[in-house]
């Protein structure tokens, strides 16, 4: 994992707070969206990582390494991609929220 | 009644002693049972029975669900072809809705809707009851246009199309059983769109490997309306150019016009084939139940619908899931994307029942995993971005793709994803 890659981990962590009034229902409606592979609420069965109670900065960190390639992967480094920093921050923080 | 409610609340409780599993925000929200108005789902398939279970989960109990699906076990479309291949038995993919009673406290209702009164809020059931709702959810998956190919009416025994897992499913699986080594298996694929892009090439690679290995004179033709493969198509091909490449044949512009289930022929625009077993998926539409909110369909098809909310336009408070709506582009026609448009409606739903806006940024996202054989699988993954501009799901720049090869790890994640889904909407 280079050092700019963990910069910007870092950086979508920090960027808590958004300008904007957004549903506060947000992250939990986000993170449903990985609920087919990692079960519902991060709470998975069978192969699939368990996300629920995962640091968020762990989470975050993950799928900047997938976006970046230092991860290797079979389709995460082409979903993780298609989520913006703020919306990777809201799941995380959702997930790790769950016991 | 007393005892009806002190039930339901009991159930309630038992909801939330799953609290781990709710955000803390949703339990804070309420407590009475269905107090918040009242939602009825049909169909209990992806999308149906996610936005079901969602919409109990998030309200912590306090907006009431009756589903209503017309069978009584869940059966998968996803994974059936590998009962189809002889890989999977039906028990594989046939699952209960008792969780979602006893669990989550929805009314499930076996029956099937007949009426629908969009202005008086009303649906009516084959048996007779009559249902009021504040908000009412259509997930009815697809209807196949029969009549579309002459012959075939009155034939879906001899002819099956297994485009609906159950009953279908097994009668296929039926017929390649009882062929005789050295018959001819043809499989007609409809011009898109249908339902599960990639699903008909898996069939044939599942269908070509049970040949293989178990009647390895016969012959699997492929006869494809479409000029070409439609999802994964370098895979797909490798699959066919390789393991299969002696006993399947690709056929594409194959536009069926008629079958004759007596000879058991599938006439095409310049030739005919003959078949031991003909296995026609037929072109279509959605559910008809649409029907019956006087909306006008895309192509005559279809169901457009308001992509923040899941709305039917021109059917207020009732929301159309799955493979019944028009997609936004590159949005395939999917289990798992029902469930992801299941819950955008149940998070809109929510919302608009308290009184609020539907969220303004939802997300979706696809995957889709087929296996070639009985060890290897592959995926298309992509996520679906809303833009406002727009107000429509557009593919998010620098996300999506396909596997770089078929492999044994993606098939052990083809299998956990099932478990996962299922899970999501049932357990």
């Amino acid at each position: 994992m280079g050092v700019a890659n963990k910069l910007l981990a870092l950086a979508i962590l920090a960027g808590a707070g958004s300008a904007h009034a957004q549903d506060p229902n947000l992250g939990r409606n986000l993170a449903a969206t990985c609920a087919n592979c990692h079960g519902t609420n991060g709470h998975a069965v069978a192969d699939a990582k368990t996300l629920a109670g995962q640091p968020a900065a762990e989470i975050v960190q993950k799928l900047a390494d997938f976006r970046s390639g230092d991860q290797p992967a079979t389709l995460m480094h082409q979903v993780a991609p298609g989520y913006t920093d703020e919306q990777i921050r809201l799941i995380a923080e959702f997930f790790a929220a769950q016991k | 009644m007393t005892n009806r409610r002190s039930f339901l609340r009991s159930l309630g409780v038992v909801a939330a002693g799953g609290a781990l599993h709710i955000p803390m925000a949703a339990a804070a929200a309420g407590s009475a049972d269905g107090k918040a108005g009242h939602v009825v789902v049909v169909g209990g398939g992806y999308g149906g029975a996610t936005v079901a279970r969602y919409l109990r989960m998030w309200s912590n109990g306090t907006v009431k669900v009756t589903l209503i699906e017309r069978e009584a076990h869940f059966v998968s479309c996803p994974i059936s072809n590998l009962v189809i291949g002889g890989l999977k038995d039906m028990a594989d993919i046939t699952l209960s809705y008792d969780k979602l009673r006893t669990r989550w406290g929805i009314e499930v209702v076996t029956d099937e809707v007949v009426g629908i009164d969009v202005g008086k809020r009303e649906l009516r059931l084959g048996g007779g009851r009559t249902i009021a709702y504040d908000r009412a959810v259509l997930s009815p998956g697809i209807d196949f246009l029969i009549d579309d190919v002459p012959g075939l009416a009155g034939n879906l025994e001899r002819i099956p199309h297994a485009w609906k897992a159950g009953p279908q499913t097994v009668l296929l699986r039926q017929q390649l059983e009882s062929m005789d080594d050295g018959g001819v298996v043809a499989i007609h694929i409809p011009k898109v769109p249908y339902r599960c892009p990639p699903g008909p090439y898996e069939r044939a690679c599942l269908v070509a490997n049970y040949l293989l290995e178990h009647k390895p004179r016969s012959k699997l033709m492929v006869l494809d309306s479409n000029p070409e493969i439609q999802s994964k198509k370098g895979l797909f091909t490798k699959a066919f150019e390789g393991r299969y490449k002696d006993n399947l044949e690709y056929v594409p512009n194959s536009t069926l016009v008629s079958v004759n289930a007596e000879t058991m022929t599938a006439e095409l625009d310049f030739s005919e084939v003959q078949a031991s077993v003909l296995n026609v998926i037929p072109p279509q539409r959605a559910g008809r139940i649409v029907d019956m909110l006087g909306v006008e369909l895309i192509n005559g098809r279809w169901v457009d619908v308001d992509w923040l909310t899941m709305e039917a336009k021109g059917a207020p408070n009732v929301h159309v899931l799955g493979d019944a709506i028009f997609p936004a582009p590159t949005m395939p026609k999917s289990g798992h994307m029902a469930n992801q448009h299941a819950k955008v409606a149940a998070a809109a739903i929510l919302n608009l029942l308290a009184g609020q806006a539907p969220s303004a940024e939802p997300l979706v996202m696809n995957t889709c995993y087929s296996f070639v054989d009985a060890r290897n699988a592959m995926h298309v993954a992509s996520v679906h971005q809303f833009n406002a501009e727009k107000h429509t799901f557009l593919p998010a720049e620098g996300s999506g793709g396909v596997s770089v090869a078929a492999n044994e790890l993606e098939a052990k994640y083809a299998l956990s994803w099932a478990q996962n889904i299922w899970s999501d909407m049932l357990s």
